[in-house]
């Protein structure tokens, strides 16, 4: 590897391990997010209130508990950048831009993979879920995937928002639409996984690999376009 | 004494508003440089001009060796600005703060250590968080991770503003003591008696030349 992609890599790293330190330091994600997502998961249970329906919805509800969340992590993370003009410093010191994105997206992805793990737990234990040994793997590598996707997309949509004014606002508007696909992906894969609805495992694949599609088209695409967009 | 800062006729223009006309501009490593002038004279142009954030559109200018026309981008890891804003973490302790800056350069603890005593940050203050730091200790923070990224320019936006006469006076003598290591420090600032006090050389600035 070349002296400047051991750099990059060297300030992935320290970004992703800060922003998972501040985490750590502030517990907004044990204390804040992840019993919100679980109010959402229970809220959809007593406004549902059919264990047949909430078995045949849970992985929308699942996706959707996450996306409503991650808005909040997204904000977060972009909050701490902007409280005392850290992420202008990092950007007037030179520091290589595209690097952050990654560090940041990966701290996101990480978060993400955390509390879709406790919905998927919530819902085995709200909702009844049962899965076979091959729809708990399919439900891991969907997971995996769509966080990919997720935290990129979110990265980059939250560095966009957090210069703007009203960016508290801005920033569902401009992220929810753009992660549909996810949404889409990821509920038919996790139903396959759940086996909701009569589903079977093998129907999940194809959906995965859509993910899997937009994953690497948002990695790619955000450690181009973030540097750009922030100095915006 | 060797020059870190050479600008001759420079012209920088913000939207649509010309920032600076004509700035003729020398500093020489181991100075520190106070420019003074009225708002709007084009003292934070001149710092960002520095620091390879302003593109310039007329004159010639070279900082630490790299020329401002075609390589200002170079310039932005070797020089320091430092604003209004800290550039802090406000949930990470000040050694984490530290750590991430020298992290993102490669630099050793031991470099940290010597960042933390040159600006007086103890093994207590290290521990404590960023929000619970006073103006002036975050200041000396910021500070700290100047030298711990290696800037050998600090170019500081009104360093004095929302400190207290204690910390004003702290501030003043840890530049000094920066300078003495080896950095050159070129400030703006609207307290002319004290920073008169602290600088080298005065240059003033109004409508966007220096006199």
């Amino acid at each position: 590897m070349s002296g400047a992609g051991i750099n990059k890599r060297r300030i992935a790293v320290a970004v992703a391990r800060k922003d998972l330190t501040i985490e750590w330091n502030s517990r907004i994600l044990v204390n804040q997010v992840a019993p919100f997502a679980a109010i959402v998961m229970v809220l959809f249970a007593f406004a549902l209130d059919n264990d047949g329906i909430l078995l045949r919805v849970a992985p929308g509800l699942v996706w959707l508990a996450t996306l409503f969340s991650m808005l909040v992590v997204v904000q977060r993370s972009f909050t701490v950048e902007s409280a005392d003009g850290a992420l202008d410093a990092l950007r007037v010191a030179g520091v290589d831009m595209g690097a952050i994105f990654v560090g940041k997206a990966i701290a996101l992805m990480v978060q993400l993979f955390v509390l879709e793990l406790m919905l998927v737990a919530t819902a085995v234990v709200l909702y009844g879920v049962e899965m076979t040994l091959a729809g708990f793997c399919e439900a891991i590598v969907t997971l995996v995937v769509a966080t990919i996707g997720l935290g990129s997309v979110g990265t980059l949509y939250g560095g966009l928002a957090a210069g703007a004014r009203g960016r508290e606002t801005l920033l569902p508007l401009l992220l929810l639409p753009a992660v549909a696909p996810v949404l889409i992906g990821a509920t038919r894969a996790t139903e396959a996984a759940f086996g909701s609805g009569g589903t079977t495992v093998s129907e999940g694949w194809p959906w995965i690999g859509l993910l899997l599609v937009f994953a690497v088209l948002f990695s790619a695409a955000g450690t181009v376009a973030f540097g750009p967009l922030v100095d915006e | 004494m060797d020059t870190v800062i050479e600008l001759s006729g420079v012209v920088a223009v913000l939207g649509q508003f010309p920032a600076l006309a004509g700035v003729d501009l020398t500093v020489q490593r181991g100075e520190i440089v106070l420019l003074q002038g009225p708002n709007g004279a084009g003292k934070t142009s001149l710092l960002r001009v520095c620091a390879g954030l302003l593109p310039i559109e007329r004159g010639t200018g070279h900082v630490l060796g790299i020329d401002l026309a075609t390589n200002r981008e170079a310039i932005r890891s070797r020089v320091g600005l430092l604003g209004h804003a800290n550039g802090l973490y406000l949930d990470l302790t000040v050694m984490q703060n530290l750590q991430f800056w020298a992290s993102t350069v490669a630099a050793t603890s031991s470099e940290v250590s010597t960042a933390m005593a040159t600006m007086r940050i103890d093994g207590r203050l290290a521990e404590v968080k960023a929000s619970q730091l006073s103006a002036g200790q975050r200041r000396r923070c910021a500070l700290a991770s100047l030298i711990v990224r290696r800037a050998e320019i600090w170019l500081l936006d009104e360093p004095h503003a929302g400190l207290d006469a204690a910390g004003r006076d702290e501030l003043d003598a840890l530049l000094r003591s920066a300078v003495a290591s080896g950095a050159t420090v070129v400030l703006a600032s609207h307290e002319r008696d004290r920073a008169l006090g602290l600088a080298t050389r005065t240059v003033t600035i109004d409508g966007g030349g220096a006199a």
